[in-house]
């Protein structure tokens, strides 16, 4: 048996074993429904508030501005839709940026055959969004400012307290996809000063299937799902109650780990970003060298195309994540890849380790050893690298 | 993905991976942008024998795959034999693709009729049903949403 390396948790992460001990009680023993009115369902409820209040405490927001949803993309889908429409008498315009993960940006496609209209800010080739794009796109009739905080595929942490001050300034709510940052850095709804944050628990060792949105109190929206009176009547629906106490759990224990966990992380990462970058030629860092995601890592290999590596990558046990087309399942390869300014051939190259907490300094020392394996082998087979060592025709520079 | 064994198999241990000096023939296929391209190479003998046949291939597993089997399937045939190696043989030879990956064994078809097309042109020789071939199939691909 091969040995295997997780190295996507950006995909999804493992459930502490201590968040799914927290879970079990509330399936087969404490099973009542929280808006039943006996004691079996009061206790329930009492375990929600208390869930709430945990999660709240770590985000610095107040508990009732937290309500429970069923993952990160209806977190997402929520904060827009909702916003935009109980702000439409006041205007129709949104502004998001050129690399928002797709819960966003298709749902701000869908608005736009509302008939709502977004601007889409460019981002630099380190995937910033530069505030003075910000500044300038705001307009009247702008209600709505949505910024990825770090992004899922190049880790690329956005200046968001700059962007919500200058957001604020204009008038403009502000909502941040914060799905991938939450538990990896530090966040202060209150200090941000953001109006609206999404979340999801998997991305942080908690449970598949709950997510989390901050609305901060005083704010319009729309109730997302008709029916009972759970979450404020604004999100109807029988609380998913064993994954918001693994959620909170979950968040409990990545808080109080913080410091070292982080640290891990980043001590490998940089390990593994230096070593490739030393070891390999003709390979290219997406994203911002040090406002990065503590646990990413994503790379271009010039000549070498993405599904084959990563399949390559498997047969050795290393599990990770590609924006190449063929990874994808369609015919272009990733839009933030593209949205940085990779040429097509090169971000069809690309990489995404993302490490955790378990992963080991010889987890990525092999890994290494295999990329510079396996990217040689996928060279040799190339004809895009034959054409370049021959110098018939030089395939675009990496940058 | 899920790709049959038989194209995991080819994937992970391509035949006639490499190339061929002074080839009688070489042509190659695709696009950088879609992320695949193809060369391929061959050696003929006067009695228009493939007698060796060499590939290079930038793309997925699905392209690599395609372009082993294509290769292997041409490998010892007369020029006119190799013209008859469609996709669909190369297809059903890997114990088929995914829907969105058989644009991988036209390109390998396309890429074997490219290589045929270079021998015909240095040689001087008309090989009958084989028509100029596009350096770039996917100008004929219709835009999919998938």
């Amino acid at each position: 048996m091969t040995r295997q390396i997780y190295l996507d948790n950006a995909a999804t992460t493992a459930t502490y074993p201590e968040v799914v001990e927290a879970m079990l009680p509330w399936f087969t023993e404490r099973y009542g429904n929280p808006s039943s009115l006996y004691e079996f369902g009061q206790s329930t409820k009492a375990a929600l508030i208390d869930a709430r209040e945990r999660i709240a405490a770590h985000l610095g927001a107040p508990a009732q501005d937290i309500y429970f949803t069923a993952c990160g993309t209806e977190s997402d889908n929520w904060a827009l839709k909702a916003t935009a429409e109980a702000y439409a008498n006041k205007g129709k315009h949104l502004i998001t940026s050129a690399i928002e993960h797709h819960a966003i940006s298709h749902t701000t496609e869908w608005l736009e055959k509302q008939g709502f209209e977004v601007t889409y800010l460019p981002v630099n080739a380190d995937g910033l969004v530069n505030p003075a794009d910000l500044a300038a796109a705001l307009r009247e009739d702008t209600t709505l400012v949505s910024i990825i905080f770090a992004n899922n595929e190049i880790g690329t942490v956005q200046p968001i307290k700059e962007l919500a001050a200058i957001a604020h300034e204009r008038g403009a709510l502000f909502h941040t996809d914060a799905v991938q940052a939450v538990a990896h850095l530090p966040i202060n709804v209150e200090e941000l000063d953001v109006d609206l944050l999404s979340a999801s628990a998997h991305k942080f060792h908690g449970p598949k299937g709950v997510g989390l949105l901050y609305i901060r109190k005083g704010l319009k929206t729309r109730s997302f799902l008709h029916g009972g009176a759970q979450e404020r009547k604004r999100r109807a629906g029988t609380e998913n109650v064993p994954a918001i106490i693994g959620m909170a759990k979950a968040l409990d224990l990545c808080m109080e780990r913080f410091d070292e966990r982080i640290a891990h992380e980043l001590e490998l990462r940089d390990h593994l970003i230096n070593r490739v970058l030393a070891e390999v030629e003709h390979v290219r860092l997406n994203g911002h060298r040090t406002l990065r995601l503590p646990n990413n890592a994503n790379f271009s290999f010039e000549f070498v195309e993405g599904e084959s590596l990563l399949l390559t990558l498997e047969q050795k046990g290393i599990l990770a994540s590609s924006g190449s087309a063929c990874a994808s399942g369609s015919l272009d390869p990733s839009h933030v890849l593209l949205a940085i300014g990779l040429p097509h051939e090169i971000a069809h190259g690309s990489l995404r380790l993302s490490l955790g907490e378990a992963t080991t300094r010889e987890d990525i020392d092999y890994t290494v050893e295999a990329i510079k394996e396996v990217v040689e082998r996928l060279r040799q087979m190339s004809p895009l690298f034959e054409d370049f060592i021959h110098g018939k025709k030089a395939l675009s520079a990496v940058r | 993905m899920a790709y049959s064994e038989k194209v995991m198999e080819h994937f992970t241990n391509p035949r006639n991976m490499g190339e061929i000096d002074n080839p009688s023939g070489v042509g190659t296929v695709g696009n950088a942008q879609c992320g695949d391209i193809m060369r391929v190479y061959f050696d003929i003998d006067n009695a228009g024998i493939i007698r060796d046949v060499k590939f290079k291939t930038f793309g997925c597993a699905a392209a690599v795959a395609t372009s082993s089997m294509a290769t292997e399937l041409v490998k010892g045939k007369t020029v006119q034999e190799a013209l008859t190696v469609t996709n669909k043989a190369v297809c059903e030879a890997l114990d088929g693709l995914p829907p969105i990956k058989v644009h991988c064994s036209l390109l390998a078809e396309e890429a074997i009729h490219a290589a045929l097309w270079d021998y015909a042109e240095k040689n001087n020789i008309v090989i009958e049903g084989l028509k100029k071939p596009k350096s770039d199939i996917h100008e004929d691909e219709d835009e999919e949403d998938y």
